[in-house]
């Protein structure tokens, strides 16, 4: 453990607090150009948060404390899971509590309870997200898991920042598994982060609604929170896909600080070009019917396990 | 349509639809609806009204169309207590509303199996009915709650989403009451009423000769077709018909209404598939027609374009030259437009087979206008009963008979094309002359019906003028009242998810509906 170390985990843990909302503006900003809109302010979310955060909140009477605790937890797990995705350098001290398979965790954990505070109010737009949102979940997470896996098995390794380091200090080559990995990682990103064509971030239709339709009982800081989680969520997929499969400009784990200082400027270049390519997706598709998910993700994870019988049989 | 086998006679009525009245006797009114049906009527329109102050005690209504024009049922009854109307909705299934409606506001009930109120929420006491003659609404009315008994579907895993009248968007109120198992809906109960703002009962305030602007009120995108139904039924009581250059006019408006709220509908159908690009491209092609509209009419929406006599002003020479090229332009882009939207997979993927009305369902339940042109009803005013200009038009009338959302968005296509040739046309070929003649006093106790096929379907405007120029009742009746039961049946085993996009494609008005 180095002090470049150090400093990278915390400037890697802030950085994502801080851009996170500014890659949720950035996507917004794109979808709005490519629709031959003029654009709202690539800020607009920090105002959304900011606005939030000094409202006074409502919570229903028959609240348990779930409903309560929920927006920490969530906003907790996607704060610990940018502290252990080395976005910035592989040498992330942090990273050795938690490996790729706890990362999943983390994220479940976060998808957990946003469902049981969506059904805690008894709403039935809650429950109806909720139950949605597992559909979704259950359907995207073996496939997430399957992409990680083969990407260990790559490294050797499920800690995260082995992983990267081996796979931004190999040769440049094509890897057949690490293609078929990077397009079912995407169609898994787009399906865990409510992007469409899975979800629509941007409906103000309650019945069609996944995501969003869990958050409609929370007001103020609690949403707040919620809202920067979801940003945060985004960044940390994005993170994880830009490490996996665009390692270059990742400092290495030697201490090095001027390449954690050309760290950050390649990273935002990179989430730049990451954003644009979202809402290109996003303004080309529509959005699919909710049962057509397992057709969108069934694909998704047989192109994981694919990646990974590449890998076993060609070695490569 | 004939009931020389009832025994029941025929007299003219003012209308421009070949409209006829016929006065049924108790016991006549069901049979005569029957035979009608056999006959292939369909309900236009049922109303209410009060009488009393002339002798006449309650007075129904039940209009019916058919190739041959128009027949309006007349029954009275006396003012008893405990005599009823029969039930229409017996023969004529979309009846059931308008007459809960019609008990509502004149007090008058039907003997139907469904009393529940429709328009009445506790507004004001459920012993009171303000289109009766002496109404008096008092301030010391609170509102109250209304307990309307939905019917419940029971059974394991059965679910009820109570949605609205509320929404998350800026959208018109409705109550909208799923019952679903997992994401199947297995029924969906609508209650509406909620922007009931007296509509009619405010008519009866006004002189007659300004009906015109509340009519053209009623539901604000379709104010052409209201304000030119009205003055159709006043012009009819006048005897006065419009110059031939206001006609052209009016059916100018009228085209370029159809067009604006089809390119809306079309942006927004694309939008709540997801496909945020087709609303902004569409957006933008309504936004430069209502542009036009502004210079042409000197109003967005040609508000209040429409007057008793002709319209209010002509057009402005320069912009009617440039309508051509306009039009040209618009149904280049709408072509290329239409090339993406049948072209997308995912958005035709929500399109097809969603929200399926079947011709047969909709010949059962009378769906009318745009909707029910998707599922092989094919009736358009324009062309059954073709008022100046559209007797020289020939209007082409768009029809599909898969009865889904698909089937809607193609008529929407076909009918924007429609109406743009009308529009090349009737620009090239407007008459000269005066656009607004003076109408002679309105003779009192008259009753006038006009009709306009607007761009969701045949507006009904049924007019009685009372003694020195005031308004007696008045009427209008939007497509939506057959409309809306019809996607209640429409959305059964879809997925709930799939609603806001049924719903819009049928984009039935709550404002027209709830008067």
């Amino acid at each position: 453990m180095t002090a470049a170390g150090i400093l990278s985990q915390f400037l890697q843990a802030g950085l994502a607090l801080a851009l996170a909302p500014l890659l949720v503006g950035w996507v917004a900003m794109c979808r709005a150009w490519l629709a031959n809109r003029s654009a709202p302010p690539i800020t607009l979310p920090y105002r959304t948060i900011r606005k939030l955060f000094a409202k006074d909140a409502v919570v229903a009477h028959n609240a348990s404390p779930i409903f309560r605790l929920t927006p920490y937890v969530v906003f907790g797990a996607m704060v610990c899971s940018a502290a252990i995705i080395p976005s910035l350098a592989t040498e992330v001290p942090f990273a050795a509590a938690a490996d790729a398979i706890a990362l999943v965790g983390l994220f479940a954990l976060a998808r957990v309870f946003i469902a049981l505070a969506a059904m805690d109010i008894g709403t039935a737009f809650g429950s109806l997200g909720a139950r949605r949102e597992m559909f979704v979940g259950f359907l995207a997470e073996p496939a997430l898991l399957m992409v990680l896996f083969t990407a260990s098995l790559i490294s050797g390794s499920t800690s995260l920042p082995s992983i990267v380091d081996t796979l931004a200090h190999r040769e440049l080559a094509i890897y057949p598994s690490l293609a078929f990995s990077g397009v079912a990682f995407t169609m898994v990103s787009l399906a865990e982060n409510a992007r469409i064509p899975v979800d629509n971030p941007a409906t103000h239709l309650e019945l069609t609604m996944i995501h969003e339709a869990m958050l409609l009982e929370y007001s103020a800081r609690h949403l707040a929170l919620l809202e920067w989680a979801s940003a945060l969520k985004l960044l940390n997929y994005s993170c994880i896909g830009l490490a996996l499969f665009f390692p270059f400009g990742i400092a290495g784990g030697d201490g090095d600080w001027g390449a954690i200082a050309l760290a950050v400027p390649a990273l935002v270049a990179k989430l730049g070009a990451g954003g644009f390519a979202l809402a290109l997706i996003e303004t080309v598709s529509a959005k699919m019917r909710i049962f057509r998910a397992p057709a969108f993700l069934g694909p998704a994870f047989l192109l994981a396990v694919l990646a990974m019988l590449v890998h076993l049989l060609l070695g490569s | 349509m004939d009931f020389s086998g009832l025994g029941i006679p025929f007299a003219a009525l003012p209308s421009p639809l070949d409209a006829r009245r016929a006065p049924v006797g108790s016991g006549q009114l069901v049979p005569a609806c029957r035979l009608a049906r056999e006959q292939g009527a369909r309900l236009a329109a049922l109303w209410t009204s009060d009488e009393r102050d002339r002798g006449a005690g309650f007075l129904l209504r039940v209009a019916l169309a058919d190739r041959d024009g128009y027949v309006v049922l007349e029954q009275s009854l006396p003012d008893l207590p405990d005599v009823r109307f029969a039930d229409v909705s017996a023969v004529y299934p979309e009846a059931n509303r308008m007459q809960r409606a019609a008990f509502d506001l004149v007090g008058v009930a039907f003997d139907a199996d469904d009393q529940r109120p429709w328009t009445w929420m506790a507004a004001w006491p459920i012993d009171r009915y303000p289109l009766r003659r002496d109404f008096e609404a008092s301030p010391a009315w609170q509102p109250g709650q209304e307990e309307y008994e939905f019917v419940r579907v029971d059974g394991e895993g059965v679910h009820e989403i109570p949605v609205g009248p509320v929404h998350a968007g800026i959208i018109e109120p409705g109550h909208f009451r799923f019952q679903i198992v997992g994401e199947k809906v297995l029924r969906l109960e609508e209650r509406l009423s909620w922007v009931h703002k007296g509509v009619e009962k405010r008519f009866e305030s006004m002189p007659i000769t300004e009906g015109h602007r509340l009519a053209g009120r009623v539901s604000g995108d379709s104010t052409v077709a209201y304000a030119w139904a009205y003055a159709q039924a006043l012009e009819a009581i006048a005897g006065e018909p419009p110059p031939p250059r206001a006609a052209w006019l009016r059916a100018l408006a009228l085209e370029r209404e159809r067009i604006a709220n089809h390119l809306g509908d079309l942006g927004y159908l694309g939008n709540d598939g997801g496909f945020a690009f087709g609303l902004s491209q569409f957006s933008r092609l309504k936004e430069s027609l209502l542009r036009t509209n502004a210079s042409l009419f000197g109003h967005r929406l040609a508000m209040d374009y429409v007057v008793p006599g002709g319209v209010a002003r002509d057009v402005d020479a320069a912009t009617l030259r440039a309508l051509d090229g306009e039009c040209a332009a618009l149904a280049r882009e709408l072509t290329t437009l239409r090339g993406i939207y049948d072209e997308h997979d995912g958005l035709q993927d929500r399109f097809r087979a969603c929200g399926r009305a079947t011709p047969e369902l909709a010949r059962a339940l009378g769906l009318c206008g745009l909707a029910g042109r998707a599922s092989g009803q094919a009736h358009d005013l324009r062309r059954d009963r073709p008022v100046a200009p559209y007797d020289t038009l020939d209007v082409r009338v768009a029809g599909r008979t898969d009865g889904d959302v698909a089937a809607r968005v193609a008529v929407r296509f076909d009918e924007v094309a429609e109406s743009l040739r009308l529009v090349r046309e009737i620009a090239a070929a407007l008459p000269d002359g005066g656009v607004r003649t003076a109408l002679p006093e309105v003779p009192a106790y008259r009753t006038g019906l006009g009709g306009v096929e607007g761009w969701r379907g045949p507006v009904l405007v049924a007019l009685d003028s009372g003694p020195g120029g005031t308004i007696r009742r008045c009427h209008p009746h939007d497509p939506s009242w057959a409309n809306w039961p019809v996607l209640e049946h429409a959305v059964i085993g879809n997925i709930v998810p799939d609603f806001p996009l049924i719903n819009k494609s049928f984009n039935l008005s709550y404002s027209g509906h709830d008067l």
